[in-house]
C-alpha cells in the first residue's frame, strides 16, 4: 500500500538552498524507505515537507501534491497539528525537552488535552517499552532528561514520537551523534517497529542505507535520481550517478 | 475531543491577537507621546512671541521665554560629562574585556550594575551634600553648585551605558583579529589600540551617542547641583558657574504654572525639543551600530 | 630591535597600569557612595523612623508614607508594564515576521528607551492627568512609569526568549503543539529567570525615578496613607528631593536615613535579580 505519494512536488527556499525539483515517488506502508545521497541533496527538506515542518522556515514556493492516505497535505485546509500527530519525526541530534524523562513522553499527550494520570502513566510506559528504554529508565522517570546518556536520549525522542501512536515515523540521520552500540540498537529497533509503522529513514552513510533499506531513493542536488527496492538499487543501480555514489566515487 | 480542539484554537486566536496588539503597542506609545507633547506645546509658538522663545533671556514671570540659555546649559553639562565619562567609560571597558582576569570582572561588573541602578536623586543628594562643597573648596569657587559639578555626576550616570555597550562592541571583535596582531609580534597594548579598539569603533561611537542621550535627558541630579541659573555664558569659565538645563527647567517650574498658560506651553515646547533630540541621538546611534555591523560582515566574507 | 622591544614593554606596563587606575577610579566612587550612605544613614534607622508619619514639617518622625507610596507606585508599574511588556516581547521574539513593521517596532522601542524621564512626566501630565482626567494620582503616575519601563522589560524578555534553543521549538511543533502551546509550555518556562531579571531591573529603575512622577502623582506631604488609586501619594525619591532642597533646617541624619531606605529598596531588588539569574544558571536543563 502506498502511504505517502509525491506528485510533481517542488519546493524552493527564499535563499535558494536545498530546493527540490519535480519529485515523483511513493512510500510504502510497513516498510523502511531510505532516502540517501550527499549532503544538501534535499532529503531533510523532503522529510520536513511531509509533516509540514517547513512551514516554520522561509519557504518561497511549493507546488505539486503530497498525498498522505490519499489526501493532499499541502492543501491549506489541512489541520497541520493533526497531521504532525500522525507523522512523527526524530532528529539527528537527540533533543530532549527541558523536563523530566516522564514529561518528555507525556508532553505530546498533554498537548492533546489528556490530563488523566492513569492514561498518561500507561502511555508513557508503553512508549518507553516500545523504544526499548523502559528497563533502563523506569527508576529514573522523574530525573531531568538530559541526565541520561546520548543513546538513551535518542530512544527517548523515539518514545516521545511513539507516544502519539503515529502512522509514520521519520528519522533524520538519527544515529549520526551516537556510538556504534547505540546505533545498532536503534537500527534493530526500527526493523521490529516496521511491522506496525511506516518508516522513512535518512541514514548518515551509504552502509547504513544499504543495511536498512526495504526501499530506497537516491537524491542528488534537489533531484530524485533513482528509486527502487533496496536490494536491487544498491547492488544494481540503473543510473550512473547512483552507482558512483554507492561505490564511493564521490560524496 | 474534536470539539475541544476547536475551542482551543478559538482561545488561541484571541491570545495571538492580544500578543500582536501588545507587540505593536510601542508604536502607539511613541505616537501618543509625540501627539500629546505637540498638543500641549505647539500653542506656545502662537501664544508666546517667537522672538521671546528664541531670545537670550529666560525670565518667565515677565514673559521672557528664551530657550537659548537652557539649551546652552544642557549642552555644557553634557559636554563636560563626555569629557570625563568617555576616558573613564572606554578605559574601564577596555580593562574589563582585554586585560582584567575573570575574578576581577566578577567584582567590577556588579559594581557598574549597581551604579546603573542608583537613583539619580541619590546622586543629586550626594552632589549637594558632598561633591559641591568639596569642589567649591578644591577649586576655590563662589559656589559648588555649577555646571562642572553637574558634569561630574552626569559622567557617573552615563558610565554604565558607555561601559556596557563599549564592552559588547569589544567582545564582538573576532578573536582571530587579536591573534593575527599578536602573531605579527605586536604587544597586547599595541593590539588593543591598533586593532581591537579601531575594529570596535562604530560600537564605541554608539556607546558615546547613547551616553549623550542619557546626559541630555537626565533631570534630578542635574537640577539639584547645577545652581539653576538660566544665563548665557560670558567666558570660558562658564563650566564653573551655575547653569540651568532644559530638563531641570521643566521639572522645577511645571509644578507652579497654570495649565494652558503660555509658560506651561513653553515648558511643553522644551519637552518637544528634548523628545526630538533624543530621537535624533538614538537614530544616529542605532544607524551607526548597523553600519558598523554590515562593514565588519563585509570584511569577514 | 632590542631597544624598541623594551620600549614596547614599558609602554605596555604603563598602559595597563593606567587602565587599572581608570577602572579603579570608576569603581571606587560607587563603593564609596554605598559605604558612606550606609554609615551616615544607619543611625537614623529606627523602628519609629520606618513606621511613623513625618512630623514638624518633615524634620521629625518617620518616612512610612513615602515607603508605602514607593511600594504602591512600583506595584502599579508592575501591574501595567509586566503583562504588556512580556506580551510585546513574545510577539517580537516568536511571532514577528522580518518586515518593515517589525523594524519600525524595534526602532520605537529603542526610542522609548531614550526619551528623557522628565518628558515622560510631561506626557503623563498631558494624557493621564489632564486628558483622561485621572488627576495627580497613583494611577496616572504608575501608568507613566509603566510606559517608561516597557522598553527595559521588552528587550530583556526578548533576549531571554531568544536564548532558548530553536531545536526545542522545532521538536515541540513536530509533536503537534501549536505555536502558543510551544511558547507557553517550553519557551516561557525556560526564559522565565531572564524575564524576571529584566522585570526587576526595570522596576528597580521605576522605583528610583522622580521626574516622571513629579507632576503626575506625587505630593510633598500627605498626612495619611493614600486611600485609592486616584489619590496622590508621597514617594521616597521625591521625598529625598524635597528634604534636601526645600526644607530649611532639615536634620542631615534624617536625610541620609531616607536615602538609605531608598537605596536598600532599590539595591535589594538588584540583589534579588542577581540571585534569580545565578540560580537559574545553575539549574538550567540544557
Amino acid at each position: 500500500m502506498d502511504k505517502i505519494v509525491f506528485d510533481h512536488f517542488n519546493i524552493r527556499y527564499e535563499d535558494g538552498v536545498e530546493s527540490l525539483r519535480d519529485i515523483n515517488f511513493s512510500i510504502r506502508a510497513n516498510a523502511i524507505t531510505v532516502l540517501f545521497g550527499p549532503a544538501g541533496g534535499g532529503k531533510s527538506t523532503l522529510l520536513r515537507a511531509i509533516n509540514r515542518l517547513n512551514d516554520l522556515a522561509d519557504v518561497a514556493e511549493t507546488s505539486g501534491r503530497i498525498l498522505f492516505n490519499g489526501v493532499d497535505i499541502l492543501d491549506p485546509k489541512t489541520d497541520v497539528v493533526e497531521l504532525r500527530r500522525k507523522i512523527g519525526i526524530v532528529f539527528s541530534r537527540p533533543v530532549p525537552l527541558p523536563m523530566t524523562v516522564y514529561q518528555n513522553v507525556s508532553y505530546p499527550l498533554e498537548l492533546m488535552g489528556e490530563r488523566r494520570k492513569s492514561r498518561l502513566d500507561e502511555a508513557v510506559e508503553r512508549a518507553l517499552k516500545q523504544a526499548v528504554l523502559w528497563d533502563e529508565v523506569y527508576d529514573r522517570l522523574h530525573d531531568p532528561a538530559i541526565a541520561i546518556s546520548g543513546g538513551q536520549q535518542q530512544r527517548l525522542c523515539l518514545a516521545r514520537a511513539l507516544a502519539l501512536e503515529p502512522e509514520v515515523i521519520m528519522l533524520d540521520e538519527p544515529t549520526s551523534a551516537l556510538d556504534p552500540v547505540s546505533t545498532a540498537r536503534i537500527e534493530g529497533l526500527m526493523q521490529e517497529l516496521k511491522e506496525q509503522y511506516t518508516i522513512v529513514w535518512v541514514p548518515h552513510n551509504v552502509q547504513q542505507a544499504a543495511r536498512m533499506a526495504d526501499f530506497a531513493a537516491f537524491f542528488l542536488q534537489g533531484e530524485l535520481v533513482e528509486t527502487g527496492e533496496g536490494k536491487t538499487l544498491f547492488i544494481n543501480p540503473k543510473d550512473r550517478r547512483t552507482s558512483d555514489y554507492v561505490t564511493g566515487r564521490f560524496g | 475531543m474534536k470539539r475541544q480542539e476547536h475551542s482551543v484554537t478559538r482561545q488561541e486566536w484571541v491570545i495571538n491577537l492580544v500578543i500582536k496588539v501588545s507587540g505593536y503597542s510601542s508604536i502607539l506609545f511613541v505616537t501618543l507621546i509625540f501627539l500629546f507633547l505637540m498638543r500641549e506645546g505647539l500653542p506656545a509658538l502662537a501664544n508666546a512671541p517667537l522672538s521671546s522663545i528664541f531670545g537670550a533671556r529666560w525670565y518667565p514671570i515677565e514673559g521672557y521665554f528664551g530657550i537659548w540659555p537652557l539649551l546652552f546649559g544642557s549642552v555644557i553639562v553634557t559636554l563636560g560629562a563626555l569629557l570625563i565619562g568617555i576616558p573613564f567609560g572606554v578605559g574601564t571597558s577596555v580593562f574589563i574585556s582585554e586585560i582584567a582576569p575573570p575574578w576581577l570582572n566578577n567584582i567590577i561588573k556588579p559594581v557598574i550594575e549597581i551604579l546603573a541602578g542608583l537613583p539619580s536623586v541619590v546622586l543629586g543628594f550626594l552632589g549637594i551634600q558632598v561633591a559641591a562643597p568639596f569642589l567649591r573648596r578644591l577649586l576655590d569657587l563662589p559656589t559648588g553648585l555649577s555646571a562642572f559639578t553637574g558634569a561630574v555626576l552626569l559622567a557617573l550616570i552615563a558610565t554604565p551605558t558607555i561601559v556596557s555597550i563599549t564592552e559588547d562592541a569589544l567582545n564582538t571583535v573576532p578573536v582571530s583579529y587579536r591573534q593575527a596582531a599578536l602573531a605579527l609580534g605586536a604587544t597586547r597594548w599595541q593590539t588593543i589600540w591598533g586593532v581591537t579598539v579601531p575594529a570596535a569603533r562604530s560600537g564605541i561611537l554608539t556607546a558615546v551617542m547613547l551616553g549623550v542621550g542619557r546626559s541630555i535627558g537626565e533631570t534630578m541630579a542635574v537640577m539639584m547641583v547645577t545652581g539653576n541659573a538660566a544665563v548665557l555664558p560670558h567666558g570660558l569659565d562658564a563650566l564653573f558657574k551655575p547653569v540651568r538645563t532644559m530638563t531641570a527647567t521643566i521639572a522645577s517650574e511645571m509644578g507652579e504654572v497654570a495649565n494652558g498658560s503660555p509658560h506651561y506651553q513653553v515648558l511643553f515646547f522644551i519637552g518637544i525639543v528634548l523628545f526630538v533630540l533624543s530621537l535624533a541621538v538614538n537614530i544616529v546611534a542605532s544607524s551607526m551600530s548597523l553600519r558598523g555591523r554590515t562593514r565588519s560582515e563585509r570584511v569577514l566574507s | 630591535m632590542n631597544r624598541s622591544f623594551t620600549r614596547a614593554r614599558l609602554q605596555e606596563m604603563l598602559g595597563n597600569n593606567l587602565l587599572r587606575l581608570i577602572t579603579f577610579l570608576t569603581v571606587l566612587p560607587v563603593v564609596a557612595i554605598i559605604v558612606y550612605i550606609v554609615i551616615k544613614g544607619a543611625p537614623a534607622i529606627t523602628w519609629e523612623f520606618l513606621t511613623q508619619m513625618p512630623r514638624s514639617g518633615m524634620r521629625e518622625g518617620g518616612v512610612w508614607p513615602a515607603i508605602v507610596g514607593t511600594f504602591y507606585l512600583t506595584l502599579g508599574t508592575a501591574v501595567f508594564s509586566v503583562p504588556l511588556g512580556v506580551a510585546a516581547a513574545i510577539y517580537i521574539a516568536e511571532y514577528a515576521p522580518d518586515n518593515a513593521w517589525t523594524r519600525l517596532i524595534r526602532i520605537t522601542i529603542i526610542n522609548l528607551a531614550g526619551i528623557p524621564s522628565v518628558v515622560y512626566g510631561l506626557f503623563g501630565l498631558g494624557l493621564f492627568v489632564l486628558f483622561l482626567n485621572f488627576g495627580t494620582s497613583i494611577l496616572a503616575a504608575s501608568m507613566t512609569l509603566s510606559i517608561m519601563t516597557l522598553p527595559v522589560i521588552i528587550s530583556t524578555a526578548e533576549e531571554a526568549m531568544r536564548s532558548v534553543p530553536q531545536s526545542f521549538r522545532t521538536v515541540s511543533i513536530s509533536l503537534g503543539a501549536t505555536r502558543w502551546q510551544t511558547i507557553w509550555r517550553i519557551v516561557l518556562p525556560q526564559a522565565l529567570p531572564g524575564i524576571l531579571t529584566g522585570v526587576i531591573l526595570g522596576l528597580e529603575r521605576a522605583a528610583g525615578e522622580t521626574a516622571p512622577i513629579l507632576f503626575t502623582g506625587v505630593t510633598f506631604f500627605l498626612p495619611r496613607l493614600p486611600a485609592s488609586l486616584l489619590d496622590s501619594t508621597m514617594a521616597l525619591p521625591y521625598h529625598i528631593f524635597v528634604i534636601s532642597t526645600s526644607v530649611p533646617g532639615m536634620p542631615v541624619k534624617i536625610q541620609y536615613g531616607t536615602v538609605l531606605v531608598l537605596l536598600v529598596f532599590v539595591l535589594g531588588m538588584n540583589l534579588i535579580a542577581t540571585f534569580i539569574r545565578q540560580r537559574a544558571r545553575a539549574r538550567r536543563m540544557w
